[in-house]
């Protein structure tokens, strides 16, 4: 028997909102095992598809690209799980999974239709983890993030449709972009992956979730949308330049924000540029990089923003400027953020090491060297600002005298598996890299390379402590700072206020004006024919003959000439 | 509270670190002597450019970013009055 193990999980949230207590924590535990375990019990594949109004729909098939995806989704959906066992609020627990699930069943689509219908499952499930909130200011946040999303989904549509009538078939298999419905889905995925200029949803919105909903969110769209990349665009040269760009300008944005949560938001922009690069750069070691580094990405991320998230529970914030010292009360939590941080700047022996350098790998063969470089600029950049000035300014900088209890159980459990999870991978790479869709020769260890990512990562941090202590290093000050999101938050609205304001006031100057002259003209145009005008008075007879006469005769003059 | 004061909180203490740190940088400036290179650019084989390279990007980085604040920086409300919450979770 075959069981989908997105319908699994869809159907298993159905029960979390009706269960109390440890059965609740139990259930939420066994689901994403059980997804597992049915994902893993697959054989590759095409499961049951079928033809419905002429095409051919496969819900489920099952290859290397797919399976590493649904298994880092999955795992991902354990640990939040996990994450969110304290919580009372069963709304955030229920959505998960069914978030989740989007996730896996995306992975799991053979055709566009079932991708495009977990797509959109995607944006309008996993909104509820930002309103969960339950504040005004969520609120809205969670209406721009519905909005990005909706976008993304009408975009990815349009490009389904066209695609399918351009001939290619309904097969989830390479798409590229060289025919419109293909350019429009690449579009749809871009807003999803946090294209430059289109990524503004995600710093906007993503901080603005609960604890718990952040490091759901920060797992399954994004990476998603990486696989849809991975699957329909490898080896399109002009992503090599988008993930560039994605991987270097949020690096300059984190290290001036002051929300915590936002840094993190602009770091994981920074780590989907590496993977948008690899995918670009395509082959053997791109495709799989781009895995790899997304299967680690969803651990050590999840990670950092599960750190912060037990750290806006307990503190009430996520701010650099109100933080510090926490170490005194959270140390087991500084030593798994510390951990995470360690992972996402690619310290030998955690994850990043193992992931990040098969990509500059795949650079490097092609031999793009401005490209090379300003990956590696970015890597330098995610340290100074993921790996530092997180666990820095959060638990170390200045004591800002928060006495506060160390995190749930639950969440250090949480945060430990991912710590655990990122280690393993980093000291045994092998276990991944034998997930990974295509064979390849390649190893993360050599002297050389050991050597080099160890100098580059500590003269950083040197450059960090100098910094610190000439006091050149710019302060956490409350603040914001402009991004795309001015366009929409900013510019349109104001735009639009301005656009009506200048109605009312054409209304005001032009129209009302105009039609008063207007009135004035039809009053005196008329005037000889009212009651007292010249042609309404009534005539004598005599002249009345006369112009009779004179009509008829010119009548007659005209019908003889 | 007694246990407020740590190890780190003598100014002393995170001088020995910095200077631990700064040692480990120059000895790993150094780890260039002793191992043979297999470059894929050129670039590659000066003298200890990765931690050139490491240091100059990030100080380059911190201070641009700095300069950044001029054009890009608004106050806290500038979108909406900030929020405060206490029933996170």
């Amino acid at each position: 028997m075959t069981v989908n193990p997105a319908l699994l999980l869809i159907a298993g949230a159905l029960p979390i909102p009706l269960l109390t207590g440890r059965a609740r924590a139990a259930w939420m535990m066994l689901l994403p095992v059980a997804a597992m375990a049915a994902l893993w019990t697959l054989p590759e594949g095409v499961h049951g598809g079928f033809g419905m109004l002429g095409l051919r729909l496969e819900p489920l098939r099952v290859d290397a690209l797919a399976r590493i995806f649904a298994t880092a989704f999955l795992v991902a959906a354990f640990i939040s799980m996990i994450y969110a066992l304290h919580l009372r609020d069963r709304m955030q627990q229920a959505v998960i999974p069914v978030y989740a699930s989007s996730a896996v069943g995306g992975a799991l689509a053979g055709d566009l239709i079932t991708m495009f219908v977990f797509w959109e499952l995607a944006g309008l499930s996993s909104v509820f983890l930002i309103w969960a909130r339950r504040t005004e200011r969520s609120y809205r946040a969670g209406m721009r993030y519905l909005a990005a999303q909706v976008v993304s989904g009408l975009l990815m549509l349009g490009g389904i449709v066209l695609h399918v009538q351009s001939g290619a078939g309904l097969e989830f298999g390479f798409i590229g972009a060289n025919e419109p419905g293909g350019l429009l889905i690449l579009l749809a995925a871009g807003i999803k992956c946090a294209f430059p200029v289109l990524h503004a949803w995600l710093k906007d919105t993503y901080p603005e979730a609960t604890a718990v909903g952040t490091v759901a969110l920060s797992a399954f769209t994004t990476k998603f949308a990486v696989y849809v990349l991975a699957r329909g665009f490898p080896g399109t040269g002009a992503l090599v330049w988008v993930g560039v760009v994605m991987a270097c300008f949020p690096i300059f944005y984190a290290v001036i924000e002051n929300d915590l949560r936002r840094v993190l938001a602009y770091s994981m922009i920074n780590q989907l540029g590496f993977m948008v690069a690899a995918i670009g750069v395509g082959g053997t070691l791109g495709v799989n990089g781009a895995a790899a580094h997304a299967f680690a990405d969803i651990l050590f991320k999840g990670l950092l923003f599960m750190s912060m998230g037990a750290v806006l529970l307990r503190t009430g914030t996520t701010k650099g400027s109100e933080l510090g010292g926490l170490y005194k009360s959270m140390p087991q939590t500084m030593v798994l953020c510390v951990i995470g941080a360690a992972s996402i700047s690619a310290f030998p022996l955690f994850s990043g090491f193992a992931t990040k350098s098969i990509i500059m790998e795949a650079v490097a063969e092609e031999h793009r060297t401005a490209v090379w470089l300003l990956l590696l600029f970015a890597s330098a950049g995610v340290f100074h600002h993921a790996g530092i000035k997180i666990p820095f300014f959060a638990f170390f900088a200045h004591d800002q005298g928060h006495r506060v209890a160390e995190a749930p159980l639950n969440m250090r459990l949480a945060m430990g598996l991912a710590a655990a999870g990122s280690i393993a991978i980093g000291v045994a790479p092998n276990l991944l890299y034998g997930l990974l869709p295509y064979e390849m020769d390649y190893s993360a260890y050599t002297t050389p390379h050991v050597v080099n990512q160890v100098q580059l990562l500590l003269l950083a941090s040197m450059a960090f402590t100098v910094l610190m202590r000439t006091g050149l290093y710019p302060a956490e000050i409350p603040s914001v700072n402009l991004d795309a999101d001015v366009i929409y938050r900013r510019l349109l609205p104001r735009a639009w206020r301005t656009g009506l304001h200048g109605v009312t006031l054409m209304r005001d100057e032009v129209a009302k004006p105009l039609q008063r002259r207007a009135g004035r003209v039809s009053t005196a145009a008329s005037r000889p024919f009212r009651a007292r005008g010249w042609l309404g008075v009534p005539w004598s007879t005599d002249l009345m003959v006369l112009w009779v006469a004179l009509v008829l005769g010119l009548i007659l003059l005209i019908s003889l000439l | 509270m007694k246990d407020d004061h740590r190890w780190l909180d003598e100014p002393r203490n995170v001088d020995r670190v910095v200077r631990g740190l700064y040692i480990l940088c120059a000895l790993m400036f150094l780890a260039d002597l002793l191992y043979a290179k297999h470059p894929f650019f050129d670039f590659e084989n000066l003298f200890g450019f990765y931690a050139l390279f490491g240091f100059i990007g990030s100080v380059t980085l911190v201070l641009a970013a700095k300069q950044l604040r001029r054009v890009l920086m608004r106050r806290e409300d500038y979108y909406e009055e900030p929020e405060r919450t206490d029933d996170d979770g």
